[in-house]
């Protein structure tokens, strides 16, 4: 067997058997489930929690139709007609035997008045429909002052036409943008999360390496390039998997929840008729190129340090770059045409996410996202020739390390003449 | 010759690890590569194996270039200790044995051979981090050895053993020049060298200051020891010419002279001046060539 492909499934399997592979995939797919199953967690948890508000009616006409309106709008909100005094009501809140109590009034012009008390005025979802109730009932009463029908009211509250329609041929239409904003905003957190994440394994997994010293015996039976591209191919394969694993069980939790919850919560968010395979299969090439270009980046500086301990400090400046592009990429959610955002997607530290978030938001021509692209690929390569000779010769290298002298010793070591 | 090293050097920028080195390694022995901290026994090791490159000159193994290609016939122990602390020693000897490109039956035949020679059979499925010092050393011997392979580079394989281990360590090495590796290996331990090489070469700030069989380094040196045990004072003998050094000991003296003849003189000088034990000519030590050659030049 080839020693390149011995590395790769030595690096996939060890780290597919390693705890912190199971417990991650683990939680992902517990979180999965829990976002799949999010309204019939809801319910469970709201099922008897009925919020008790005492209604002390001063107008005496009020409480009538408030309760009415309260009664179409949800079950969760019992109002009580309460005949006691307000320091009563308040003895009751206080001990928790009602949850709170609203004062009702009319005002001069015949509009209702309410004061809300409760111990706490954290909670905004009872009083809120309080107030909407009461607001329609305002609105009820003015119209009738004015002597307006229901109809002519209705006229009234009727919400304008506004159409926004993109006149570029293939432009999205609000809707699809809506629905594209929400799978970009998914896909691009996904690529952020996962070039972070398998991109931090491997500087970690070349340091450990490094500073348990076997890597002196490794680069003694195979070259430092195919240890260096076996390893992040290893892990490449090991984030597929752990991908496959989590759609799979998303899938399977779907199927499995039934036909009644699946058009409810989360889910219906997603109408994933509208999802694109093109929009997918870009994903999947800027997820692997944008893994490839950070793996060897951090690849190469991880091999420079000497302790574990010392990786954090080191691949901070590298990070960065990818966080700077999730921030512009979420700018360019809601500014796709931004003069930053045309720019930044041509730096191919930037490209694999801001380059995304264009071609799922607006329609570019293809040679601009082939631009991209082919940017990012030769980026790859020149940190692949770069990052070998630094990682061969950083390897060798011990003791302290924190400067970008290092690269430099680094290559002088790794070099044929000197 | 097997393995050949033409004009060797390399320059870490304007500092010179090794300066123009000439060695053969004949086949099927063992090469004993001395040299203070810093001689550039390591730097020559990594040269052979091609982890770095050499600045000028040429390493051959049987007259081809070594490089990967040539991996599976090389052995290489580094001075520097290091397997996986979370991986079994199977685990560990499998994936090493198949970078050296064994297949896991061989692997596996091998290790459980090597293991019950050492005397460690239960180590198997035990993590490497749970092993004592001196038993991971032994894992670490086994890795650079599981391959059979041609060509074997130990550097510094005794240190930090206790003496039954490196009794231990010394005839596997020993048996395996018998079956027909050749053997290269630096100590700072010259009753090692002595004991187990046939050529040798002391390196001095990356330069040889002496190379060769062990029997001529001894020759050319030219000086000898002479050990003489008596019953009076032996002091006025380091008057003598021909004399280098004198040492009292508890029961008489070492002499270091710088010629055989020197003897003779000395031997004429003591009698009738009492009675003589013991009167001995000896070859020098390593230790003494060692200390000549490097020691002379950290005063």
């Amino acid at each position: 067997m080839n020693k390149f492909w011995v590395v790769l499934f030595h690096t996939y399997l060890q780290r597919l058997k390693s705890k912190s592979f199971l417990i991650t995939t683990a939680i992902t797919i517990a979180l999965i489930y829990g976002l799949v199953n999010l309204p019939t967690i809801m319910d469970y948890f709201d099922k008897d929690k009925i919020e008790k508000v005492a209604v002390i009616d001063k107008s005496n006409v009020l409480f009538a139709p408030l309760q009415k309106q309260i009664e179409q709008m949800n079950g969760t909100i019992d109002l009580e007609h309460y005949e006691g005094t307000e320091d009563s009501a308040r003895t009751q809140v206080m001990e928790g035997e009602l949850d709170s109590y609203l004062i009702l009034k009319t005002n001069s012009k015949g509009f209702p008045e309410a004061t809300y008390k409760a111990k706490t005025v954290a909670e905004q979802r009872v009083p809120a429909d309080l107030e909407q109730a009461l607001q329609q009932i305002k609105g009820g009463i003015a119209a009738e002052q004015l002597g307006l029908s229901e109809a002519q009211i209705a006229e009234v509250y009727s919400p304008v036409d506004f159409n926004k329609v993109a006149l570029e041929e293939g432009a999205k239409t609000e809707d699809e943008l809506n629905q594209a904003r929400v799978f970009v905003y998914i896909l691009l957190f996904v690529i952020y999360f996962s070039v972070l994440f398998y991109g931090n394994m491997i500087a970690v997994e070349v340091a450990t390496e490094k500073a348990s010293r076997v890597m002196e015996i490794l680069i003694s039976s195979v070259s430092p390039v195919k240890q260096m591209f076996g390893k992040i191919l290893g892990v490449a394969l090991l984030g597929l998997t752990q991908y496959f694993l989590i759609l799979l069980s998303g899938f399977l939790f779907l199927r499995g929840s039934g036909s009644t919850t699946i058009n409810e919560g989360l889910v219906s968010f997603l109408d994933f008729s509208n999802l694109s395979l093109e929009l997918i299969g870009y994903a999947v090439i800027f997820f692997l190129l944008g893994y490839l270009l950070y793996a060897t980046l951090l690849a190469m500086v991880g091999s420079l340090v000497s302790r574990v301990e010392e990786v954090q400090q080191m691949i901070m400046p590298v990070q960065l770059f990818i966080i700077a592009a999730f921030f512009i990429a979420m700018y360019g959610l809601s500014n796709p045409e931004a003069g930053i955002v045309t720019a930044a997607s041509y730096f191919p530290l930037f490209t694999p996410i801001v380059m995304f978030l264009r071609i799922g938001m607006i329609n570019i021509p293809w040679w601009e996202a082939g631009l991209g692209i082919l940017l990012l690929i030769g980026s790859i390569v020149v940190c692949a020739l770069v990052g070998a000779k630094v990682y061969r010769g950083g390897v060798l290298m011990y003791g302290k390390s924190t400067s970008l002298k290092d690269f430099k010793r680094a290559l002088t070591l790794a070099k044929k003449e000197s | 010759m097997a393995l050949d090293i033409k004009d060797v050097t390399k320059r870490f920028g304007a500092f010179t690890a090794v300066d123009h080195l000439n060695l053969t390694v004949p086949e099927k022995e063992i090469f004993g590569l001395l040299g203070a901290n810093g001689a550039g026994k390591t730097t020559t090791f990594r040269m052979l194996l091609g982890l770095i490159d050499q600045t000028e000159g040429q390493i051959s193994w049987k007259g081809e270039k070594i490089n990967y290609d040539t991996s599976h016939l090389i052995g290489y122990l580094p001075e520097e200790r290091g397997l996986y602390p979370k991986l079994t020693v199977k685990d560990q000897l499998l994936y090493l044995g198949r970078l050296r490109g064994m297949k896991k039956t061989e692997i596996i035949q091998e290790m459980e051979n090597w293991l019950t020679r050492f005397k460690v059979p239960e180590y198997k499925n035990k993590k490497v981090e749970e092993l004592s010092k001196g038993n991971q050393q032994k894992i670490q011997f086994i890795a650079a050895v599981i391959h059979n392979p041609q060509l074997l580079i130990l550097d510094e394989p005794f240190s930090g053993l206790d003496p039954v281990n490196v009794e231990l360590l010394k005839e596997a090495v020993v048996d395996l020049k018998e079956k027909g590796t050749t053997i290269l290996f630096s100590s700072h331990r010259m009753e090692h060298v002595e004991e187990l090489c046939e050529h040798l070469c002391i390196l001095h700030k990356g330069k040889p200051v002496v190379a060769g069989s062990l029997k001529e380094v001894k020759r050319s040196f030219g000086k000898k020891n002479v050990f003489i045990d008596a019953e009076f004072d032996l002091s006025f003998l380091s008057e003598v010419e021909g004399v280098v050094k004198f040492k009292r000991t508890a029961r008489g003296a070492i002499i270091q002279i710088n010629d055989e003849s020197v003897s003779q003189r000395l031997f004429q000088q003591l009698s009738g001046k009492g009675f003589v034990r013991k009167f001995e000519l000896e070859e020098p030590s390593l230790n003494d060539i060692f200390i000549e050659k490097v020691g002379a030049s950290y005063e």
